[in-house]
């Protein structure tokens, strides 16, 4: 049987109608690693600085960031987000990290001197894994994007912070 | 390297992020197009190592063995599988056809990018990866899930051999 067509235009399928995906598929990481690849020349060649460039990055990584906080309350959080510090950072560390990057971020650390510093501490950044950061551009760190990430959703949940990115001997996201 | 996969959530949400960029930088979105696709090129002339080391093939012996190993291409780095339809009759072109799409998870385009091709990075992606293997072809959009359309085709169009690009030496 055919259908009868009424109208010349079809009904607009929002995306709200679809159902939240579960979040399983999978792509190779040598996919990843080329478009952020693309992504890091990009916002480089628009930038004449190297903080001009953690700044942009850390933008784009906050558009990311942004979408993850919503997605991740309504999938993981049964739409109840977090309004304790402490479990927006814990959120932060485990869920967040387990679907961005597959695995929790290594340590979550509170400042011994300062109430208001704590530490997010990964060993082996995924952004930085294939990057070899030209002399030229020494203190270039592109885990400026997983820092604009965090920021986005501390801020999602109600926190206003100072991102630090530290290269020590691990990758210190600080948080002030 | 030990792990090779990854959620494709960071990725969608990543590409999202570049085009939104790109969005915001050019404000034309033909440029956007552009942009997308000259990308997409740099990552298919690197992309294809990946895809040689890996899978060991050969030599493309015609076409429609081209049209194969695009589709397992497409299978190992973006885990999904586009079906290959509408051969012309000369064998020239055929379309590849998606019902799912790793990169447009959680799109919805805005009224006013109409003539945005969000997915146009993959034809640059295609155009760089062959034109290592001495393959120029062209492709472009014919339907798009994010248009309304039911699946989203890409139409594939082998141009010439680049005859000039084999080193003195190799056949």
């Amino acid at each position: 049987m055919t259908s009868i067509t009424i109208s010349a235009v079809r009904p607009r399928t929002s995306i709200l109608d679809k159902s939240l995906s579960k979040g399983k598929s999978e792509v190779s990481l040598s996919c990843y690693a080329l478009l952020f690849s693309e992504l890091v020349q990009y916002c480089q060649n628009r930038v004449y600085t190297v903080p001009e460039l953690q700044n942009k990055l850390a933008e784009m990584g906050a558009e990311v960031g942004h979408r993850m906080t919503d997605l991740l309350v309504m999938r993981e959080k049964s739409g109840k987000r977090e309004v304790k510090l402490l479990s927006v950072l814990l959120f932060i560390k485990s869920t967040v990290w387990k679907s961005l990057f597959g695995r929790e971020a290594d340590k979550l650390e509170h400042a011994n001197d300062d109430d208001r510093t704590y530490y997010i501490i990964e060993k082996e950044a995924l952004v930085n894994k294939f990057v070899s950061v030209p002399k030229d551009k020494g203190s270039l760190n592109c885990a400026s994007f997983t820092a604009g990430i965090v920021e986005a959703i501390l801020s999602d949940c109600g926190f206003v912070v100072d991102m630090y990115i530290h290269i020590c001997r691990d990758f210190w996201y600080r948080l002030l | 390297m030990r792990k090779k996969w990854l959620n494709s959530e960071l990725f969608t949400l990543t590409y999202g992020a570049l085009v939104t960029q790109l969005l915001k930088d050019y404000e034309n979105v033909e440029d956007v197009n552009k942009q997308l696709e000259r990308m997409g090129y740099n990552m298919g002339i690197r992309l294809i190592e990946d895809f040689l080391a890996r899978t060991g093939s050969g030599r493309c012996y015609d076409f429609r063995d081209t049209a194969e190993k695009i589709q397992s291409g497409f299978k190992i780095f973006l885990g999904i599988t586009p079906t290959i339809t509408n051969w012309s009759p000369a064998g020239d072109a055929f379309s590849l056809c998606f019902e799912t799409n790793p990169l447009t998870e959680f799109v919805e385009l805005p009224d006013h990018c109409l003539n945005l091709k969000y997915c146009n990075i993959l034809t640059g992606v295609l155009r760089g990866a062959c034109e290592m293997v001495q393959m120029e072809v062209a492709s472009w959009f014919l339907q798009d899930q994010l248009k309304n359309d039911s699946v989203t085709e890409i139409r594939v169009k082998f141009v010439k051999r680049l005859e000039d690009a084999i080193p003195a030496g190799e056949d």
